[in-house]
């Protein structure tokens, strides 16, 4: 099994940039600059890396929207999403802090791709160690000529920066992104202008996730069809999964695509602590729609976990136990949408607050039956499409979910008036 | 005022950008580094150094939940109180250290040594329930190893 994301990295330590190199880093690097950017963007697209940081959109399209040639507008930015507020969700920070030359490279080749010059790497607030060694990282590469002017001789300039957030989950949402980044409130743009045609300061803009970059230089090292043949599935590549709540051994693994949900549940996280019962799960962060124990053999790939009525996301599993009040759980994740709503569109405003609400007096044992209705109203009038961006949405995801799944703990809330979890 | 340090510590930044504004976040986290939290007075200062309206200052200013525009502690805890800390125990590792500090969330102990607050998912989930004091993090947390990692602090 291949780990070409993971395989170096050492706990407590980063890798320098010598010793990136003596792991094959930066030979991705001068492959493509002796290609056109044309021709990066062609083998990113047939080795089929998709998003990374939850919504899955293939990584090579996405670039191709960025005007090429001497009459684009200029300059052209590269961002790299680390902003990791998803809860449940803490991938990139194995890769910001286990081997960030690797995400370097890949950026340094992602902005080569659509003729960016320059780039930033936006870095959520909690990620002091991480920001710390991102900084190191970047004067290494700037002594190596790997950043700056004519990188490796080739006449290619690019200029990379750290941006550490003020937090705000909002952030992670590219145009709020992007806002955030001038210097502003993180309230989400109308798309069109998409950020490809006019994004950061009015420009063409890529955002890539940071686990998405890092599997660039990979792609461009060891060529397409290689990246094809890692995985178990019509899904190329790896993908890092975690699991946390009450399982025997929570991590982080970095696996093929199409691996089993068993296998990941079992085999890696060693199954339910002792005495407790698998109940269901959120797959890839909070945003997500619960799945159960009739979903156990699934494939993890963007297309299994959708038949099943979720998504992959992030790939980071949240489980729920049968000792934990699933009424409880959606509660503080209502509350944390809620919270973090940024307040600029009326549904999500009003609607999350609300539904937090009514969700605290089920939990209280002061809910009614019709409560439940309202609850099911809310996640259609909070549907994609009636917001700016998909917060809102999203965060309906676990509530339908749970609605459809367990709605007898509801009911039995209601009709005890008590939760019946808490003794 | 803003100290000469200050000054220059903001103004490092305004090369990353094609205009000096988009520094002000960097800039309320300078100042915040220095004196704790971010005053009125010092609100006017950022204002007039990148020549951006008071208003405009404190717009961003609070929209970002850790620029802090009130005082704080010697020490801020930040409690994560998403659903993996929540799932592991947060409620009652909060009552803990509610209790023990003598404060609910968003105060500040008398002898102004800790601010509580709580922050959303840290990142640390297969470590949960974690939180943390200034830049620590600290991870799988119980009433114990909290008792501990405050006695670090005094």
């Amino acid at each position: 099994m291949e780990r070409p994301l993971t395989q170096h990295i050492r706990p407590g330590e980063y890798l320098t940039a010598a010793e990136y190199r003596k792991t094959g880093g930066y030979e991705g690097l001068k492959k493509a600059l002796k290609m056109t950017p044309k021709e990066v963007q062609e083998t990113v697209k047939r080795a089929g890396l998709r998003g990374r940081g939850g919504a899955g959109f293939p990584t090579g399209l996405k670039w191709s929207f960025v005007p090429l040639g001497p009459d684009a507008p200029r300059p052209k930015y590269l961002v790299a999403n680390g902003d990791e507020m998803e809860p449940g969700t803490f991938k990139d920070r194995l890769l910001i802090e286990g081997n960030p030359h690797q995400l370097i490279e890949g950026m340094i080749i992602s902005a080569y791709a659509i003729e960016a010059e320059i780039g930033y790497i936006f870095l959520r607030w909690a990620y002091k160690k991480g920001a710390q060694i991102i900084e190191k990282a970047l004067a290494e590469a700037y002594d190596a000529g790997l950043l700056g002017k004519n990188i490796l001789g080739s006449g290619f300039n690019f200029d990379l920066y750290l941006h550490t957030s003020a937090g705000r989950y909002i952030c992670g949402e590219e145009t709020a992104l992007l806002n955030s980044l001038e210097g502003k409130r993180a309230n989400p743009r109308p798309k069109p202008p998409f950020p490809q045609t006019s994004g950061l300061f009015g420009k063409p803009t890529i955002v890539n996730n940071i686990e998405t970059l890092s599997n660039v230089p990979h792609i461009l090292r060891n060529g397409a069809d290689w990246y094809q043949s890692i995985s178990l599935s019509e899904d190329a590549g790896t993908k890092l999964f975690g699991v946390s709540g009450k399982v025997k051994n929570p991590g982080l693994w970095e696996l093929p695509l199409g691996i089993t949900l068993r296998e990941v549940l079992e085999e890696y996280a060693g199954g339910m602590r002792d005495g407790l019962q698998f109940k269901g799960l959120l797959p890839g962060g909070a945003s997500t729609d619960f799945l159960t124990k009739d979903h156990l053999d699934i494939k993890l790939d963007y297309e299994g976990v959708a038949e099943a009525g979720s998504r992959l996301g992030t790939g980071t599993m949240i489980v729920l136990d049968d000792k934990t009040c699933v009424v409880g759980m959606v509660r503080n994740l209502e509350h944390f949408f809620a919270q973090e709503s940024c307040g600029w569109c009326t549904p999500c405003r009003e609607g999350l607050p609300w539904t937090e609400k009514i969700l605290t007096s089920i939990e209280n044992g002061t809910g009614k039956m019709e409560d439940l209705d309202i609850l099911a109203g809310m996640t259609k009038t909070l549907a994609p499409g009636n917001t700016f961006c998909p917060l809102a949405p999203g965060a309906m995801e676990p509530l339908q979910s749970a609605l459809k799944y367990f709605r007898e703990d509801f009911e039995r809330h209601i009709k005890e008036k008590r939760c019946p979890w808490r003794s | 005022m803003l100290s000469e340090k200050e000054i220059k510590e903001i103004e490092e930044h305004f090369a990353h950008y094609p205009r000096k504004q988009a520094a002000v976040i960097e800039a309320l986290k300078v100042v915040q580094f220095h004196r704790g939290y971010v005053s009125d007075e010092n609100v006017e200062d950022i204002a007039r150094l990148l020549e951006m309206t008071p208003d405009e200052v404190d717009s961003v200013a609070t929209f970002y939940n850790l620029i802090f525009r009130k005082p704080v502690g010697e020490h801020v805890i930040l409690m994560c109180d998403s659903v993996s800390c929540w799932i592991m125990g947060y409620e009652n590792l909060k009552d803990h250290l509610s209790q023990k500090l003598g404060i609910d969330i968003g105060q500040t102990t008398k002898d102004n040594r800790f601010t509580l607050l709580t922050i959303p998912c840290l990142g640390a989930c297969d470590r949960a329930p974690a939180m943390m004091v200034d830049n620590e993090l600290y991870g799988n947390l119980t009433p114990e190893k909290i008792d501990e990692i405050l006695e670090k602090y005094k």
